[in-house]
């Protein structure tokens, strides 16, 4: 049953398109990755599915509800965690969560155990009473995930979890988020990180500039654009253009990246016999989403 | 179309909660410098005044004040404070993600900016009938008034923080706004002193009609003609409450 049914969505700004024409459904209990380069249209569509932003035209609907109609109902579901830390500075750490569970209408002696829990969690305990301008960016990050579940929302909406965080508080946020799949937690989780993509989403969507381009799993997008394995040549030598020549002639998949030329859907056989006359050096690795997404959304910067 | 819904609340609460927290370093704006200006206006400036509509002066400008630093309360928060909440820490932007809406938000803005111009509006009064300034129980009706007040001068500050691009707006909100109407609404003279163009002026700032009840009920002068008064800030209320809602929501939901 899709939880999230998104039906040709549009939001203009003025004579700019963010969203042009989305529509998409998202599973209960999966997953769900939304990729694409700064400029793509990811933010806005996020602000519309969680009733901030409303949209140009289209139809929502979560839970089977119109978010037009119900969006505090829809709300009360939601746990929205965002990329720009709005954490209320005028509060402590613990505050910060109790009042927020006061906006869900959750008891106060409920929330403050449920404060207290996630504090633990995320292994903010020290931070209580901390003021939220002495706290680390790593802790204001797993703070605003913290707040995110105080209503122990069936959708969780995640823009950008782990942007600034360290290795060891990224993989504690990705643990988390694999604990919550687990118990059924639906995860929309807007990305630019191709990795963290690729290890938490079970379906995500490449959007560029407003669109949708491709749609499925990791595997199936990696494997339906680039295949399995790519063939790059370290071409940064004056002979670079004499080697896309004599590619090209061949009508081989390859890809122009500045200083190494891929070419995807080859055999190191069928490029020994034009490499033969070049020194340059050939190797071979496993591809990579964001091979797909470098493929389809081009190298050239959108801003 | 409905504006907003009794959840407004808590964001009255949150308001009240950071206040509570940290209302020792705002006492100098809404306790010391009304006192200072009762004292150094009605004693000082007094002396050489002796009486204005029979009474002393500092006594005169006693509802006055009450009526305007309740005034510069709500506009305080609700310009500067309410615009650092929007703005700067992006508070609005993560309580409309929870059951709350642009509208209750706003509401409980409004609401508190109106709850702040009640406590000043009660502490002066508090100090004036402690100092035997204050001689009729229709005085009792001050915090209410106080409220209503608020209630007026947080919608306008409102609907302007929702139109404006930075801080350095609140500038001519404050200079070209607030102050006027702090000198032609009848707080340190009667409004007769001035031409009768002035005068007739002066009926409609917003300050004016709310001096005028205070007055009454601080010298216990209380008539019919004062729901006049009264109507003239109800009607006020309902206009920029209702179009400051609409600025503000485009505002926070684009």
């Amino acid at each position: 049953m899709a939880v999230i049914v998104a039906q040709h969505l549009t939001k203009k700004f003025k004579e700019l398109v963010a969203v042009d024409d989305v529509s998409l459904e998202i599973e209960d209990g999966e997953c769900f990755g939304l990729l694409g380069p700064n400029g793509a249209g990811k933010t806005s569509l996020i602000r519309m599915i969680t009733a901030v932003s409303p949209p140009t035209s289209g139809d929502i609907r979560v839970l089977g509800k119109d978010l037009k109609v119900y969006p505090r109902e829809v709300k009360a579901v939601l746990g929205v965690v965002p990329q720009v830390d709005n954490l209320d500075e005028d509060l402590r750490v613990l505050q910060n969560l109790t009042t927020f569970a006061r906006y869900f209408a959750i008891p106060k002696q409920e929330a403050r155990r449920r404060s207290l829990e996630l504090l633990h969690l995320f292994q903010l305990e020290d931070k209580i009473d901390s003021r939220i301008r002495e706290l680390s960016g790593g802790m204001k990050r797993r703070l605003l995930l913290a707040r995110g579940l105080i209503n122990q929302p069936q959708i969780l909406i995640l823009d950008e979890p782990s942007i600034g965080l360290d290795p060891q508080a990224k993989h504690l946020v990705w643990q988390k988020l694999f604990e919550l799949k687990a118990q059924g937690v639906t995860q929309l989780l807007c990305t630019q990180n191709m990795e963290e993509a690729a290890a938490l989403c079970d379906r995500v969507t490449i959007m560029h500039l407003g669109k949708v381009l491709a749609q499925g799993s990791p595997r199936a997008l990696i494997s339906g654009h680039v295949g399995d394995e790519v063939l790059e040549i370290e071409a940064n030598s004056g002979n670079r253009k004499r080697i896309i020549e004599a590619l090209s002639g061949r009508g081989l998949d390859l890809v122009d990246a500045g200083d190494i030329i891929q070419v995807f859907r080859a055999t190191r056989e069928e490029l020994a016999g034009v490499l033969a006359n070049f020194p340059e050096r050939l190797r071979q690795r496993p591809t990579t989403l964001e091979d797909v997404f470098f493929k389809l959304t081009g190298r050239a910067l959108t801003e | 179309m409905k504006f907003f819904s009794w959840r407004f609340i808590r964001m009255w609460q949150r308001n009240r909660d950071v206040f509570l927290r940290l209302w020792h370093s705002e006492a100098p704006g809404f306790v010391a410098e009304p006192v200072l200006v009762l004292v150094a206006m009605g004693l000082g400036l007094g002396a050489y005044i002796g009486t204005v509509d029979g009474v002393r002066y500092i006594e005169f400008i006693v509802p006055g004040i009450i009526a305007s630093y309740g005034m510069f309360s709500a506009s305080f928060e609700c310009t500067y404070g309410s615009f650092f909440r929007m703005e700067e820490h992006k508070t609005y932007d993560a309580i409309i993600a929870t059951p709350l809406t642009a509208g209750d938000v706003i509401a409980g803005e409004i609401f508190w900016g109106a709850t702040r111009s009640l406590i000043t509006g009660t502490v002066i009064l508090a100090v004036a009938a402690a100092f035997q300034l204050v001689h009729s129980p229709w005085a009792l009706l001050i915090p209410p008034l106080s409220f209503l007040g608020g209630v007026l001068f947080a919608s306008i500050a409102i609907l302007y923080t929702s139109l404006v691009p930075s801080f350095y707006s609140f500038n001519y909100y404050f200079t070209l706004f607030i102050t006027p109407m702090f000198f032609f609404s009848g707080v340190f003279f009667p409004l007769s002193a001035f031409p009768e163009i002035v005068h007739t002026i002066s009926w409609i700032i917003p300050l004016t009609p709310v001096v005028t009840i205070a007055r009454a009920l601080v010298w216990g002068e209380v008539h019919p003609g004062l729901l006049w008064a009264l109507a003239i800030i109800i009607v006020f209320i309902v206009i920029f409450f209702s179009i400051s809602l609409v600025t503000m929501r485009r505002r926070l939901t684009v």
